[in-house]
């Protein structure tokens, strides 16, 4: 095994730090090859504290006379503090644990390894494909009351088999029945990275659709590709004769124009008859990522005052960007709801922006992505079927000393949007923070295999399906449920419309601040919020079984 | 009624701040008492009632096209925009409503006439439910140190104070008296908080008149009697909540502070806490920030920090919390002033006794405590929230700022306190309502004299009467939790202050959570109980048919099950039929505009629409989806609430209405 080469000292002695309000651990510290272990001792109460190396973001180490520290910050915000009896050890452990932390291979990753009791591999990764939504659709089309010609209006198209029109793509995608699979390939080539408009969610109540792609390669010379505007005439024509459709293009028509230079570009209005084009910039990439780097910065600071907390909040911009994400789902989902118009969403690759628009709005007018079952779909369906690099957004998070290269916490952005919508609506979500801070981790760095690779098709070369097991598997287990679940939910029909304006968002303590300012009085009240609602409901079965058996 | 030029003005419209498209059309009343809009739309006929003492100003804004704007802003934070289509109409309305806006005797507040309907027993019974002397025998008073003083019986001491106050027993009346002649408007070092646990106090006074030198025996017995009062110290803290610069000004006018050369044992802290001028500019400027149509996430932070606001608030808590940690944990008594002590003292010394004391965080409790710290020691109600036309310099949020710290607390600590936000924001409601006769007047010598409690109807009877709205259901009343102090982090954090939407944007409710938990909590535990009793009452008669032990476990789980499911369909159903209006954002949306000609202008109509549909988008907020209607499952079956929107009581508005 490659690891013993990295590991550079068996054991020393060291006292761990865990942050406020937590006592100190003492006992031997030991690293593995995927995980920094630390043994009080066989009568301490908790035998054993292990952490995950592949969650350390970054390491700063001190030697001072005989002893030395090492303080990690973790991709899941955590600080902690070892201090190591020996200088040679410290150093030793230090280079290890650099070493092992940022080790690049997939497929010698800890998920290969991890095989916990009580889970098989294989389990709940067959939960999710596209043909379970298809089939979704295929049942709302039939049983809709909208005239005949829509009820086949969309087929499930498995043009994209071996990858080969959009790498990002998974195996099967759902389009147009009018529009085949030539067609399809010829609107891929025009398409950046492949990525040529598929159905993301058919809004069954007004028969109209959200659909997603990648900005057209019109570049310079203006290009047009026929199949592409085929494509999207045969939405129109096949949700209502006359609809009409909006495109969201989630840069500014600034940077849509420019990107013309570089081959890229957006929909050219005379050649997509029907569609109007709406800009709502969001931000995306180093910006982001600056933007939570900055806010991990003012939240773990400790000497500011009131006067300038306000004002550095505001410079993080971490807020505007949560506010626009929700403004710009809304406008998507307002326009399938209100206008009954069809929506194209799209920034510049479609892979990050885009998945946070049609995942929020989704969130917003489908009851069933608001259950448990329904938001692990809409996850799987719209982030990491879609195509979302977690590898490489999630490569860091917001310690990390290197510059980042492809870290965007998009992801990140989704869950705290996810968590406005909870705050405002907190009886019409089946989950609760807990799942949310659960994804987070998970997807920065996790023993499961759901939140490897960058996409499907990497998925199916390090056979992680075969050879990892599904996060999903290891939430629903009936033991983490007390954690995860809205005890308060109710099922609600209807459509939920956050409030966008500042006065309703707030920072995301449960988060940001999770490890530094101590979660007691809220767990104590988490606590008694299940205690009550339980009472009522623990005569009967549970609440609902969706989690163990997820809507067909 | 000789005030009102115009009882009724037709075609009114009232603008919907948010989405300004909205707008109800109506007919405006001017009564004796009220403002009340009633919409046109037949189906809801919904009506907008405003008490004119909450009125707090009136503008009117320049003559348009569509009519004459009037703006009402009102002090519990409603915003009322009217648009009256005739100037002349809206002329007499302004003119009318200044004046009912600003009455100039307490005989034309709403107090007088308002009658909920009770008899004469029942309104005493209402005064007598908060009894001060029974508090200070909870604390453990009169004991070896403390004793009860007559010396200020027909207020001959000091006039602003009550008649039973509590003073060491070492102070006799010659230094009680000496002291007061030392002190402004002679309010002398008192009792506010006795700690039984290690009896400490937290006494509270005025300001010395110590200018630059001058000095008081008295009153340099009398802090320390204070001290001696608590034999486990050998110092008192003596807190003055001023910025220390105001402090020393003060001195130039023969006022100040002391000076711990010729008080004896004694520690002297000043902890900031800005004077009213500046609070009362500080909540202005947040206020305009709430008004900020469409802000940017920047507009509002940046707004936010520069009014202040939330600096305050933790300056107030600041000093509650170090208050608090003296008595708490160094033992030692503390003596609160500022300048007349009226304001901030009385601010500090309720924060420090809420952190202290786990009986103030109960419903009764809380009543305890104002009644205590503001409305006996004279807090100046009537100056401060403008009951009687009065100079607006005196005015300032001062109750409103404890108030939220309280909020600001239960937002850490959710299951520390027995009460509810609604709670708060009703006792805000009813400070200025002037509904109710406990806030009147500035002092306990006036209301005697106006005889406001054979007149008037008390508050704290109405809030307890409809207690179960005010619950809060996640409070844990086993003793571990709640005895002894709230502890709150040492680091100090910011973050944890954070804006009261619920209060300032109280009549927004789109900004609001559209769903409450503590109503559902509070629903669902009605249920449980009323099944837990249905339980009960089978299995009795279940032991009385004397079935075999297997057929009754059979029929018990039976009969729980579909009772059970009948609970929860209701709650579904007024899921199913919440109304979803949005039509007015439909034209806002970018589709209805023209558009026409090549790519680069349509790039520049969409920003345009873009720019246009950003009010609306916002409106979101506006239309009321998936909200439950939880009102049919609030516990106390909605009785008389004092409501959000009009805060009164239903029946007797309705005759106060007629006799317009």
């Amino acid at each position: 095994m490659e690891f013993s080469e990295l590991i550079r000292t068996g054991q020393a002695q060291a006292e761990l730090l865990r942050g406020p309000e937590m006592p100190p651990l003492r006992g031997t510290l030991c690293v593995t090859g995927h995980h920094l272990l630390l043994s009080p001792g066989p009568q301490a109460t908790p035998d054993l504290w292990l952490l995950l190396l592949r969650s350390v973001d970054s390491i700063e180490k001190r030697v001072a006379g005989d002893a030395g520290t090492i303080t990690l910050r973790c991709k899941d915000l955590r600080v902690l503090q070892l201090d190591i009896e020996g200088v040679e050890a410290t150093l030793d452990i230090a280079r290890s644990i650099e070493a092992l932390s940022s080790l690049e291979s997939v497929i010698t990753s800890f998920p290969f390894f991890y095989r916990p009791k009580g889970l098989r591999l294989g389990e709940a990764w067959h939960f999710h494909p596209p043909e379970r939504y298809y089939k979704r659709i295929a049942r709302e089309t039939w049983s809709s009351p909208l005239p005949v010609p829509q009820t086949r209006a969309w087929r499930l198209s498995e043009a994209n088999e071996d990858f080969s029109l959009c790498p990002s793509y998974p195996r099967a995608v759902i389009v147009p029945r009018a529009v085949d699979d030539d067609a399809l390939a010829r609107s891929a080539r025009f398409r950046q990275g492949g990525r040529f408009p598929v159905l993301s969610y058919y809004h069954a109540p007004r028969g109209t659709v959200l659909l997603r792609s990648s900005q057209p390669l019109t570049g310079r010379q203006k290009l047009r590709c026929a199949e592409d505007e085929e494509l999207l005439r045969a939405v129109l024509a096949e949700a209502r004769p006359g609809a009409r459709g909006f495109i969201v293009d989630t840069r500014s028509a600034q940077a849509a124009k420019q990107a013309r230079m570089t081959g890229g570009g957006t929909e050219a209005k005379a050649a997509y008859p029907g569609w109007k084009r709406l800009h709502r910039p969001l931000e995306r990439g180093r910006p982001l990522q600056e933007s939570f780097v900055r806010l991990m910065e003012a939240c773990g600071d400790p000497e500011q005052s009131m006067d300038r907390w306000l004002s550095r909040l505001d410079g993080c911009r971490w807020l505007s960007h949560v506010k626009e994400a929700l403004s710009t789902a809304c406008l998507a989902a307002q326009g399938m709801e209100w206008e009954g118009a069809c929506i194209l969403v799209h920034g510049a690759e479609g892979t990050d922006s885009t998945l946070l628009v049609t995942s929020l709005a989704q969130l917003i007018l489908d009851p069933l992505s608001r259950t448990m079952a329904g938001f692990q779909e809409l996850i799987e369906r719209e982030w990491i079927q879609a195509g979302h690099p977690f590898q490489l957004r999630c490569a860091h998070s917001a310690f990390s000393h290197t510059r980042p290269k492809h870290e965007a916490p998009i992801f990140l952005l989704f869950l705290d949007c996810v968590w406005q919508l909870g705050r405002q609506f907190p009886l019409s979500l089946e989950f609760g923070e807990g799942m949310l801070l659960a994804l987070f981790d998970h997807s920065y760095a996790s023993p499961f295999g759901t939140f490897l690779c960058n996409s499907e098709k990497e998925r199916c070369l390090c056979e992680v399906r075969t050879r990892t097991h599904s996060l999903w598997s290891g939430l629903n287990q009936p033991k983490e449920q007390r954690k995860l679940r809205n005890p308060l939910y109710v099922p609600n029909p209807l459509a939920i419309w956050p409030s966008v304006e500042p006065q309703s968002l707030r920072l995301w303590q449960g988060l940001f601040l999770r490890w530094t300012h101590p979660p007691e009085p809220s767990e104590v009240a988490w606590e008694k919020v299940w205690q009550i609602a339980t009472d009522q409901k623990t005569e009967g079965s549970q609440p609902t079984d969706s989690a163990s058996e997820p809507q067909p | 009624m000789e005030h009102i030029r115009t009882p009724k003005v037709e075609n009114v419209r009232l603008v919907d701040r948010i989405s300004s498209k909205k707008a109800a059309l109506g007919t405006l009343y001017l009564t004796a008492t009220h403002v009340i809009f009633v919409e046109n739309a037949p189906d809801t006929r919904k009506e907008t009632w405003i008490l004119h003492s909450q009125i707090s100003t009136i503008e009117k804004q320049a003559t348009t096209a569509t009519g004459c704007p009037l703006l009402i802003r009102c002090k519990n934070f409603q915003l009322l925009q009217l648009i009256i289509p005739q100037e002349r109409d809206c002329h007499d309305v302004y003119i009318s409503l200044i004046r009912l806006a600003r009455p100039v005797k307490y005989e034309e507040l709403y107090c007088f006439s308002f009658n909920p309907k009770l008899d004469r027993e029942e309104r005493e019974q209402g005064w007598m439910l908060i009894d001060l002397s029974e508090e200070y025998q909870r604390m453990g008073l009169p004991n070896n140190y403390w004793q009860l003083s007559d010396v200020n019986r027909d207020y001959r001491v000091c006039d602003s104070y009550p008649t039973e106050l509590y003073v060491p027993r070492t102070a006799t009346a010659h230094i009680i008296v000496g002291s007061s002649k030392f002190r402004s408007r002679r309010r002398f070092p008192v009792l506010s908080y006795y700690h039984k646990d290690n009896h400490v106090s937290i006494c509270r006074s005025s300001q010395p008149l110590s200018g630059f030198s001058a000095r008081c025996l008295e009153d340099e017995q009398m802090l320390q009697a204070i001290r001696k009062a608590s034999p486990g110290s050998d110092f008192i803290y003596v807190v003055d909540t001023r910025p220390k610069l105001n402090a020393m000004a003060n001195r130039a006018a023969g006022k100040g502070y002391e000076n711990e050369d010729n008080y004896s044992n004694i520690k002297f802290q000043f902890i900031g806490i800005e004077n009213i001028h500046v609070m009362r500019n500080s909540l202005q400027k947040m206020l305009e920030v709430c008004e900020l149509k469409s802000p940017s996430m920047s507009d509002f932070l940046w707004g936010l920090e520069n009014s202040g606001w939330l600096r305050h608030i933790k300056a107030i808590m600041d000093a509650g919390i170090f208050i608090a940690k003296a008595v708490s944990e160094e033992g030692a008594s503390v003596l609160v002033h500022c300048s007349d002590g009226w304001d901030r003292t009385a601010q500090v010394c309720s924060v420090a006794s809420l952190l202290l004391d786990p009986h103030y965080r109960t419903l009764k409790g809380f009543m305890v405590l104002i009644e205590k710290d503001w409305i006996s020691f004279g807090h100046k109600f009537n100056h401060r929230y403008g009951n009687l036309d009065g100079d607006p310099k005196e005015i300032s949020p001062v109750i409103d700022q404890f108030i939220e710290c309280v909020w600001q607390l239960m937002e850490q600590f959710p299951c520390a306190f027995e009460f509810n936000e609604r709670f708060l924001i009703h006792i805000q409601h009813h400070i200025y309502s002037c509904q109710f006769g406990n806030f009147l007047c500035n002092s306990q010598k006036e209301r005697q004299e106006l005889k406001i409690q054979e007149r008037t109807y008390s508050l704290w009877a109405h809030l307890w009467k409809n207690r179960g709205d005010y619950l809060n259901p996640l409070f844990r009343d086993d003793p571990s939790q709640t005895q002894g102090t709230l502890h709150l982090p040492t680091t100090p954090c910011n973050f944890m202050y954070k804006f009261w939407s619920g209060m300032y944007n109280r009549f927004e409710k789109g900004l609001q959570p559209r769903q409450s938990v503590t109503d559902y909590l509070m629903a669902v535990k009605e249920e449980t109980q009323q099944l837990e009793e249905e339980l009960e009452a089978l299995e009795e008669r279940l032991e009385k048919i004397q079935k075999v032990q297997l057929n009754r476990t059979q029929v018990k789980s039976k009969q729980s099950e579909p009772s059970r499911h009948s609970g929860f369909s209701t709650s579904d159903n007024s899921t199913a039929n919440t109304p979803q209006d949005y039509s007015g954002n439909m034209k806002s949306f970018p589709s209805r505009s023209p558009s026409q000609g090549d790519e680069d202008s349509a790039l520049i109509l969409t920003q345009d629409n873009l720019k246009s549909s950003d009010p609306d988008l916002s409106a979101n907020s506006d239309q009321e989806s998936g909200v439950e209607d939880l009102s049919c499952r609030s516990p106390s079956g909605g009785e008389c609430v004092p409501s959000e929107d009009s805060g009164k009581d239903r029946d007797s508005d309705e005759a106060v209405f007629l006799t317009a």
